[in-house]
């Protein structure tokens, strides 16, 4: 168990870090949130004594950290950076090694503890052990970063934005492993981040820091439900969803600029019109503007001559929608259609727009994952 | 012309021992420059300002304190050859990446402990330069060591010179020549060997680091 009791720090005028009071429970992913120069970073070497505080205090299980020798407390927290800082001068095996070594373990113990977490992140022992850090890719570099953190069983592991020079996919897989590997070793976790993705992804509770106070502490269902401040949802931005399924109509989800002729349109011009346009199927409107039925270009082939009025083409057997129907009405018509399209009408019967499965795609998206530029 | 093996011999300990002290001596003071911040000015300018002293000035003036012989000669050589060292030390360290000194210090490692696992070898290919240069210029200027009484291949140049018998100089100077020049080849492929495999390692974390950024 950590604790942060009435915490402050200042760096000249900059108070950095403003009263703070924190409970990290045993065994808990716990993620240090919020924009750049909210202190996260400070509050996570604070815990390691990287950083002194001005004032307050730090409990880590119960003793004050500052009555136990700052290399002795080091020794017992694990510690990941984001620039990896694996040792170029040292072999896997040796960097993973490094803790231990300083704790006097013997060899085999060092050799033993390098084999075993290796493992489980599935890289192969006699293949990596004996290279040295410039071998190996960055992800599998942060890997063994992430290892060498863990090699002397510490309980708590500080972790200060160790993915956030990794290639999304990279980043992705390490976070599962760390995730995996969390739950499996049951360790306290502090990880600093500014990725709302990565937090909501990984934490048990989310800390929200803003000029150097706690903003908000949550887990990540309820900071996504009701997040405390505007800065919070500023972070979470998209994510926030504020769409309510069930009230969704036709309307929302169809296209609304749709290519409308009006009937007395003769075939070559809608076939011209058709080719500038690149579409197939035209929709069909009388003089006020209603929906008539489409033609599509077979239909013109089939029966059209120079000269013909497109009115006399329409064909009716077209999926039409109220706009103001449910969407799940309109997904339905949408799936049973030959078509793959539903026209959208007014009550008046004017084209209100078209339903596609582009259409429907793109506003499932919107619904679940909020506005895509 | 009579190849003196004996003092070719003498030379190179002569050279050798003084190399040894300064080796030590000139990696204590560069740490020293780089974690004391008020003793960086005065250590690097103190071996600076004994480079620019006259080898001869400053033999001669360490003769009249610790006397005649190879002791003083020594003493001299170690003075000549800590700039290099002692700059290169220092340099070596302090351009280090920072984040591999944060890594070593939060995973537990005294200062002490930093310095020894990390930074001296990371450092040393840039300090094994250094040793090179003080190794090479210590063969030339021990020749001036018989002019206090000191050992080594100064001496048949010396008296060679006097009798006006140019076997005799030959007989000292082309050793002379041929061991800075051996030396000089020998460490600079050591020393390529070093720096290569040092850039390799930073260079490749570097670049990795870089198209991370970038993807």
């Amino acid at each position: 168990m950590i604790q942060f009791e009435n915490v402050c720090k200042r760096y000249g005028k900059a108070t950095v870090i403003d009263d703070l009071s924190l409970t990290v429970e045993e065994g808990q992913f716990v993620v240090l949130i919020g924009p750049s120069g909210c202190g996260k970073t400070t509050t996570l070497k604070m815990i390691n004594r990287l950083i002194e505080p001005d004032k307050g205090r730090i409990f880590v299980n119960g003793s004050d950290i500052t009555r136990v020798n700052a290399v002795a407390l080091r020794r017992t927290i694990g510690y990941v950076i984001q620039q990896i800082g694996l040792f170029p001068n040292m072999t896997v095996g040796q960097n993973i090694s490094v803790v231990p070594k300083l704790l006097r373990y013997t060899n085999a113990q060092c050799d033993e503890i390098t084999r075993s977490l290796l493992q489980l992140v599935d890289m192969d022992y006699d293949v990596y052990a004996h290279k040295y850090p410039s071998e190996l890719s960055g992800g599998q570099q942060q890997r063994i970063g992430v290892l060498r953190a863990l090699a002397a069983s510490p309980p708590i592991v500080l972790m200060d934005e160790p993915f956030g020079a990794l290639d999304p996919i990279t980043r992705e897989a390490l976070q599962e492993e760390i995730k995996k590997i969390q739950r499996k070793l049951k360790k306290t976790i502090i990880f600093v981040t500014h990725d709302m993705d990565e937090a909501l992804r990984l934490a048990d509770t989310i800390v929200f820091m803003n000029g150097g106070r706690v903003v908000q502490i949550a887990s990540p269902e309820e900071m996504l439900r009701n997040p405390k401040e505007d800065i919070i949802k500023n972070f979470m931005g998209k994510r926030i969803s504020k769409v309510d399924y069930n009230s969704l109509l036709a309307a929302d989800i169809m296209r609304a600029s749709v290519l409308k002729v009006h009937k007395t349109k003769l075939t070559l011009e809608c076939v011209d019109l058709m080719n500038r346009r690149q579409v197939n199927t035209l929709l069909v409107v009388d003089d006020d503007e209603r929906f008539l039925g489409i033609v599509t270009i077979d239909d013109i082939k089939k029966h059209g001559r120079a000269g013909k009025e497109i009115g006399d083409l329409v064909s009716t057997e077209t999926s039409v929608i109220g706009a103001g129907d449910s969407a799940k009405e309109a997904f339905e018509r949408l799936v049973d259609s030959r078509s793959g399209y539903v026209v959208v009408k007014h009550p008046n019967d004017t084209v209100a727009g078209l339903i596609t499965k582009t259409s429907m795609v793109k506003a499932m998206a919107e619904a679940m994952w909020g506005e895509q530029e | 012309m009579p190849v003196r093996f004996d003092l070719m011999i003498d030379h190179l300990t002569i050279v050798a021992v003084a190399t040894a002290f300064s080796v030590v001596i000139g990696i204590a003071l560069g740490v020293a420059a780089y974690w004391f911040k008020y003793l960086e000015r005065i250590i690097l300018g103190f071996s600076d300002t004994v480079q620019t002293i006259p080898s001869l000035a400053l033999l001669s003036l360490l003769m009249i304190v610790f006397g005649l012989g190879n002791k003083t000669l020594i003493i001299g050589l170690v003075l000549y050859a800590l700039l290099p060292i002692v700059r290169n030390t220092f340099t070596g360290i302090s351009g280090l990446a920072p984040h591999l000194r944060e890594a070593a210090k939060g995973m537990g490692m005294s200062k002490i402990q930093v310095l020894v696992k990390v930074e001296l070898p990371l450092a040393f290919p840039l300090i094994f330069s250094g040793i090179k240069i003080a190794v090479v210029t210590s063969l030339g200027i021990a020749v001036m060591g018989v002019l206090i009484g000191a050992g080594g291949l100064g001496y048949p140049i010396y008296r060679g010179i006097q009798t006006r018998n140019s076997a005799l100089i030959l007989s000292g100077a082309v050793p002379v020549v041929l061991l800075a020049l051996i030396f000089d080849y020998g460490m600079s492929k050591i020393e390529y060997m070093l720096t290569k495999r040092a850039k390799n390692k930073n260079e490749k974390e570097r670049t990795t680091c870089e198209t991370n950024l970038s993807a």
